[in-house]
């Protein structure tokens, strides 16, 4: 049986790890990093990413895509208000988001499935085997679009997602497998761009998830953000440069304020320096200063908090543990915060940013069948509902249903002969239409037509465990299934996937044949380099006409180097080494015979 | 077997053993869960993922007293209908003229806004609401016994089950209500669709 490995596809870092027996460990790359940046640049010499990606950021910043997931299942209409904060260009559509880059255009998903790709093949090196199949964790509060998405983006990567897991759950896993949690305990997941809070009840090896509440766009960006802008305009007050038509610098910026407030959580004051091009910047921050910044976000993670107590039926003093996850959660104000809300000091023994990958690489071991003592009963962030008439919703699953659930409709037809009614699939928790969110739209087709009103059609509505709507439907009188026909509002359709999956092997090879071709130019060069010292130094050990076929061949390759045809690059560089066998030989004579001279000398040295 | 009683082996009664109720839950789980199917064919991948979901659906409706009451309701009407949808929501007679009262102020909030008086009635009103919701949830929960003695005996239902049926009618209207004057009042803006739905 092949590996299922677990993937944390995080807004600011993503990890894979695996389950040694009952032990989740993360995978390191080659030089020791757990942690891949979830940074993907598109440079002429092929897709970085990671830490390669990350360290050009500043000079590329309009094809260096990063925090992907807050677009990940969203239309453009929900992120254009946030569109001035990234260096990169989206563009305008009435659905899925599309980034522009260079004169290609990538979406959330394929820009995904490159972390995704780069673990996985991590992941293939630590194992020395292919691996196929991943449980890929989401954010709790994650919508039907967000997690057809990530799904989407490991099905490009070419992975097999068995299991969609939901972030504070996955690490409730990893503290619950080594009893570091039991009775209720809330999960507070604050990360780099997204917000969850899940109560659990954990009790016999059973998972029980109560109620969940969140936020997918608040986390660590905002709190870079809200100290971003208070820089910018002092550096405006202080040197009269607005650094805001500057992207370049802009990235500088965000990366020094980045820096600056993870400092922050370890020291009360930290020096920001950061050279620009014209002056450098210099000043002090103290932890209050951002917490005065921040100290709005991190209220907005309370009311979630209370509603997921509500929604569970206990009061704060009923949780027994608050366990911490995400790298936000670092921040001192943050703790503050949630201790006193839940009035208990919440821990945090489980690295934050690892835990969720852990947790992730659990239920990959109990989807595996090594784990059989434990199970994650989740459920369903947002209520799921049908239009009717007026624009109201009716809801079909409230939030909060355990699932696996499921739900069944009956729908008929208002004229006579009609063969298709269209229905309307929304998720949210408002009464009208407008203020849910749109997942999709439904034609049902093929029903035998019939006077108006006769035909039974049964609509089943399942959200599977991983929190992804089905739908099924049934005309009972025929006893036929009615074809459905599946428009996501803000999703990629079947077809599109399918051919992002063959252009991320069409793209794969370029990106091979980019590394190639620069391995090649660098082999000429080298050559190139040997050959020019060697004629230096050997200058009297060549004949004229050898000579003139040497500098012949040197210019041929020079040329060829040139050029992107790697062939011809290969070629020219073995008709140079050919071209200079002799010389070589002749400068190995020389070499052999000055080594014995020297040798003789010392031998004479010796013996004397 | 789609009998939600029938699911936990459990007979026709309002009055449950929720731990009990619990631990079949968690042990059904086991049993049926995907996550330990997820090696099987497809045909018993569907076959688990239908059964977990139909157990879900089941312990949900069974470990809430009220949501128990009104599915025990369609039940014995004979009628399939999504949850919550077997009692229509319905005026109670002796709140009639309060009611109209009430909506009235709640059309005048939504034209025009509140003045304070007419706040500090619509927040009265429906703290009264509340309080009389919670005293009309006890009422129905205390004659579960009554019920259930009453199946055993073989004796009539009737009388009881049509008050029962007017009790959450009651219930239907007034979670409407409280629902709208915490919206127009802006406080806690979710905070009636966090009560738990049936």
């Amino acid at each position: 049986m092949s590996r299922i490995v677990g993937i944390d596809l995080g807004t600011t870092n993503s990890l894979v790890a695996y389950t040694d027996g009952r032990i989740p460990k993360v995978i390191a790359d080659a030089d020791g990093r757990a942690l891949l940046p979830s940074i993907v640049a598109f440079t002429p010499d092929g897709v970085l990413v990671g830490e390669s990606a990350r360290r050009q950021l500043a000079r590329n910043p309009s094809r260096t895509i990063y925090s992907v997931k807050r677009f990940m299942g969203r239309g453009y209409e929900d992120v254009r208000d946030e569109l001035r904060h990234f260096p990169f260009e989206i563009l305008p559509s009435a659905e899925v988001v599309r980034i522009r880059v260079g004169d290609r255009e990538v979406t959330p998903p394929e820009v995904s499935a490159h972390v995704l790709r780069t673990l996985k093949s991590r992941a293939e090196t630590f194992f020395g085997e292919t691996v196929e199949q991943a449980v890929i964790t989401v954010p709790a509060y994650f919508n039907d679009s967000q997690r057809q998405a990530t799904k989407d983006a490991g099905r490009i990567a070419g992975l097999d997602v068995l299991r969609i897991v939901n972030e504070p759950t996955a690490a409730s896993l990893a503290y619950g497998l080594q009893n570091l949690a039991q009775g209720v305990i809330a999960v507070y997941d604050l990360g780099g761009g997204t917000f969850d809070i899940s109560i659990l009840r954990v009790k016999d090896g059973v998972f029980e998830v109560l109620a969940t509440n969140g936020n997918t766009h608040l986390g660590g960006d905002d709190f870079d953000r809200a100290l971003v802008e208070w820089l910018r305009a002092d550096i405006e007050g202080a040197h009269g440069t607005d650094l805001a038509k500057d992207p370049e610098a802009m990235q500088e910026l965000r990366l020094g304020a980045e820096a600056a407030k993870c400092r922050l959580s370890f020291e009360e004051r930290t020096t920001l320096t950061i050279p620009f091009d014209t002056f450098t910047y210099r000043r002090e921050i103290a932890r209050v200063d951002v917490e005065r910044l921040v100290g709005a976000l991190v209220e907005a993670t309370l009311g979630p908090c209370k509603m997921a107590l509500k929604d569970a039926g206990l009061a704060p003093a009923q949780v027994d543990e608050v366990v911490l996850v995400g790298g936000s959660t670092r921040v001192p104000l943050v703790r503050r915060r949630v201790e006193e809300l839940f009035g208990k000091t919440p821990h945090s023994q489980l690295n934050p940013d690892e835990v969720v990958a852990l947790g992730a690489a659990v239920q990959a071991q109990i989807l595996a069948g090594g784990i059989t003592d434990m199970l994650l009963l989740d459920v369903t962030p947002l209520s799921l509902g049908l239009e009717t008439l007026g624009g109201i919703v009716s809801v079909l699953i409230p939030r909060n249903t355990t699932i696996p659930t499921m739900a069944k409709e009956f729908f008929t037809t208002s004229a006579d002969g009609q063969t298709t009614v269209d229905m309307h699939v929304l998720q949210g928790e408002r009464e009208l239409v407008r203020d849910n969110r749109s997942l999709a739209r439904f034609d049902l087709a093929g029903i035998t037509p019939m006077p108006a009103g006769m035909p039974k059609i049964e609509v089943t509505f399942l959200i599977d465990a991983n929190g992804i709507l089905q739908v099924h439907a049934k005309e009972l009188r025929t006893g036929q299934a009615a074809s459905i026909e599946v428009k996501p509002t803000y999703g990629l359709t079947d077809a599109e996937v399918a051919r992002m999956v063959e252009d991320s092997f069409t793209h794969a090879e370029a990106d091979v044949n980019a590394r190639l071709l620069i391995e090649t130019q660098t082999e000429a060069n080298t050559v190139m380099n040997h050959v020019r010292r060697a004629l230096t130094q050997g200058a009297d050990l060549v004949s004229a006409p050898e000579r003139l076929r040497i500098d012949e061949a040197l210019r041929a390759l020079e040329e060829a180097r040139r050029g992107t045809d790697r062939d011809v690059i290969r070629e020219r560089t073995i008709d140079l080494n050919r071209a200079t066998e002799r010389l070589a030989e002749a400068l190995m004579d020389t070499a052999l015979k000055d080594a014995l001279a020297s040798k003789r000398a010392e031998k004479i040295l010796e013996q004397q | 077997m789609n009998d939600y009683f029938a699911v936990f082996g459990l007979p026709r009664k309002l009055q449950v053993d929720l731990d009990a109720l619990q631990g079949r839950f968690y042990e059904l789980s086991r049993q049926h869960h995907p996550d330990f199917h997820q090696m099987a064919g497809p045909g018993e991948q569907a076959a688990a993922l239908e059964r977990s979901a139909l157990i879900n659906r089941a312990y949900r409706a069974l470990r809430d007293p009220l949501a128990r009451v009104e599915y025990l309701i369609t039940l014995e009407e004979g009628r399939e209908t999504r949850e919550g949808a077997a009692v229509k929501p319905q005026v109670p007679m002796d709140l009639l003229e309060e009611m109209l009262e009430v909506q009235e102020s709640l059309e005048a909030a939504k034209s025009g806004g509140l003045d304070e008086a007419s706040r500090s009635g619509l927040a009265e009103a429906r703290q009264s609401l509340v309080m009389r919701q919670a005293a009309g949830e006890a009422a129905i929960v205390a004659r579960f016994g009554e019920w259930d003695r009453m199946t055993d005996a073989g004796g009539d239902t009737k009388s009881l089950l049509s008050w029962l049926k007017q009790a959450l009618a009651t219930r239907a209207y007034l979670r409407t209500v409280i629902g709208d004057l915490s919206d127009a009042l802006g406080e806690d803006q979710d905070a009636h669709v966090s009560h738990r739905r049936h």
